[in-house]
């Protein structure tokens, strides 16, 4: 019984880790179309930031309880310098280009930036385990868990509502769908494009440097750090389809208990079966669970 | 008006008075053989792996001609690889040909099986399958005890027809192989892009939808691409792993499988030499970089692939058409 609750509450910390670092891509994918490789240079930049910002605010004397505000604006700095450079200077001139390009085009950035992080930080790991270890931990049955996790879900379902609720239920949001619609309608309608589109894309950053942030205090802040989580992302966003919020939700759920059960269980299937079951669900339905069928061009 | 200058281009190319390409191949290689006889023994050996990722990336070739970028050719690479060196460690087999024919045969075999499903696929989900299937047996290598998990395993030196070259050799005899492998499989690719079936790889960028209407079938024409670059990749990957003596999980990281797209959009398609073209700046820049500033050699790559893009969408090889044309 321990071990099932276990599976479950693993299960869904997981799941809320992935949900937070995969929900950006799927984001700037479905309004934007860019397969975005740096998304996982801005999860390991915001790690970087946040690792570094308040490991050494807290050498200072802050108040340890500040911490928390610290990750958070150490990932806002992040998206808020990067993303729009990157997506003013660079990305804005690419539209016309294919798919594929742009993801090579997003690919040859993530070199670079990684190169970028170790100029900048060094190659040394970095430690910040006191917002880690801060709060309290919560008890089910013989388990404990640290109070920490609460945040990382928190964070989970707060962006994902949020998200949902702006899109559906603001007039931002309602716009924002009619960008994703047609774009070019959308231009001449009068609705400023190029606007959304940075802010998507900055937003989108954002989303996956929090996800760093909050990360960091959980393990060492290393080089390459950044590499593992895109292929991650682009499992949970693949499986839920593409550009849907309600898909990536899902995916993270997927592959959150899918990973949890197979280390409960049969521990050195860790890695397998992740990308087993993304390639299960891509040979049933190729592009994924909640997608839209699109008619072939002409 | 850009189909008509599309239609001139693909005269001059397949122009048999003007296609030089297969005298520059067997030119090419001839200079390799020579010059791997003065060369210092790290050139060799850079050549040789540089020669070994050019036939990975020589597979890709035919994929991206039909418009298609597979992100998980490392798939077939790390397969060959382990392939051989399992055939090695479980069979005692040191033959290199022979290695290297059953890493070739291996990952063709898995290709035959995968390719039914994956010619389903068109763009980028093309490449998420492919990227997703590499990703499958790279979390299965790595948790693999029987097979040294990350840490891989040792390859034994290899023979050749029944005969153990003398310790100064071995990186010539290698060198040779893989030149002669890398040589016959360009013209082979070459003569395949010349055939009816090669040439719907480009029809099916252009339109896919239009050659179906003429009666071709585009899943065939990808299906057999596919199977194609999962056999020159397994060549690569057996190659490789008795080149370096070593192999390990990495092989089939997804990161693997973008340095062959990055070593094939360098060089560009427009021609069967380009993707070793392509594979030797690439190794150049590597280890040149890597040599003078290792904390920075990712951002001159990330950066000459950039300009590339923008500059040179056809690749570095579209710089000699035009001087040609000139």
């Amino acid at each position: 019984m321990d071990q099932l609750i276990a599976v479950c509450i693993d299960g869904v910390i997981y799941s809320s880790w992935l949900f937070t670092s995969a929900i950006g891509l799927t984001l700037i994918y479905g309004v934007m179309k860019i397969l975005n490789i740096t998304h996982g240079s801005f999860y390991a930049l915001g790690a970087y930031m946040a690792a570094s910002v308040t490991g050494a605010l807290l050498a200072r004397g802050m108040e340890p309880m500040l911490s928390y505000v610290v990750l958070l604006a150490s990932a806002a700095a992040v998206a808020l310098i990067v993303a729009p450079l990157l997506e003013r200077g660079l990305l804005r001139f690419m539209y016309t280009k294919d798919e594929v390009v742009i993801m090579l085009i997003t690919y040859a950035c993530f070199l670079m930036l990684e190169d970028a992080i170790k100029l900048i930080w060094g190659v040394d790991p970095y430690f910040v385990a006191e917002p880690y270890g801060l709060l309290d931990s919560f008890e089910i049955g013989s388990l404990t868990y640290p109070n920490y996790n609460l945040i990382l879900i928190g964070i989970a379902v707060a962006s994902g509502l949020g998200l949902v609720y702006v899109l559906n239920k603001t007039r931002v949001g309602r716009l924002l769908l009619t960008v994703i619609h047609d774009p070019e309608i959308s231009r001449a309608m009068g609705i400023n494009v190029d606007r959304f589109y940075l802010v998507t894309f900055s937003f989108g950053a954002f989303l996956a440097s929090m996800a760093g942030a909050f990360t960091a205090p959980t393990l060492s802040v290393v080089p390459a750090m950044g590499v593992d989580i895109i292929v991650l992302s682009f499992a949970v966003v693949v499986i839920g389809g593409l550009g849907s919020l309600q898909g990536a939700a899902v995916g993270a759920v997927i592959v959150g208990l899918v990973r949890s059960i197979s280390i409960h269980f049969a521990p050195e299937l860790e890695l397998f079966v992740i990308y087993f079951v993304m390639a299960l669900v891509l040979a049933v339905r190729p592009r994924g669970l909640f997608s839209v069928a699109e008619a072939r061009k002409i | 008006m850009s189909d008509s200058k599309l239609s001139i281009d693909q005269v001059t190319m397949t122009n048999p008075g003007r296609d030089r390409t297969v005298v520059a191949v067997l030119a090419i290689a001839a200079v390799v053989l020579l010059a791997g006889l003065v060369a210092p023994q790290w050139a060799k050996f850079l050549l040789t792996i540089a020669l070994a990722k050019g036939l990975v990336v020589l597979g890709l070739l035919p994929q991206m001609r039909t418009g298609l970028v597979s992100f998980g050719q490392a798939l077939y690479y790390c397969l060959g690889a382990y392939a051989a060196g399992l055939a090695g460690k479980w069979a005692a087999v040191s033959d290199l040909m022979v290695m290297i024919l059953i890493g070739g045969s291996v990952a063709g075999l898995l290709a035959l099986l995968v390719g039914v499903l994956l010619s389903r696929y068109r763009s980028i989900f093309y490449g998420l399958l492919s990227l997703a299937l590499s990703m499958i047996l790279y979390g299965l290598l790595v948790k693999t005890e029987a097979l040294g998990s990350t840490d891989g395993f040792n390859v034994a030196p290899y023979t050749l027809f029944g005969y153990r070259p003398e310790q100064d050799a071995v990186r010539y005899v290698m060198l040779s192989v893989v030149t002669i492998i890398a040589a016959i499989s360009s013209l082979v690719v070459h003569r395949h892009l010349q055939t009816p079936l090669g040439r719907m790889t480009t029809a099916i960028r252009d339109n896919e939808i239009r050659l179906e209407y003429m009666g071709a079938s585009a899943r065939r024409v990808i299906y057999v691409n596919y199977v194609i670059g999962a056999v020159l990749a397994g060549f690569g990957g057996a190659i490789v792993a008795s080149a370096v003596g070593h192999i390990d999980p990495e092989m089939a990281y997804w990161t693997m499988s973008g340095e062959f797209v990055f070593m094939a959009i360098l060089a560009g398609t427009a021609s069967v030499l380009a993707p070793f073209l392509g594979a030797s700046i690439f190794s150049a820049i590597h280890s040149f970089a890597f040599d003078v500033s290792p904390n920075t050699w990712q951002m001159i790559l990330g950066a000459s692939l950039l300009l590339v893009i923008v500059f040179l969408p056809e690749g570095l090889w579209s710089l000699f058409r035009r001087a040609r044309r000139a």
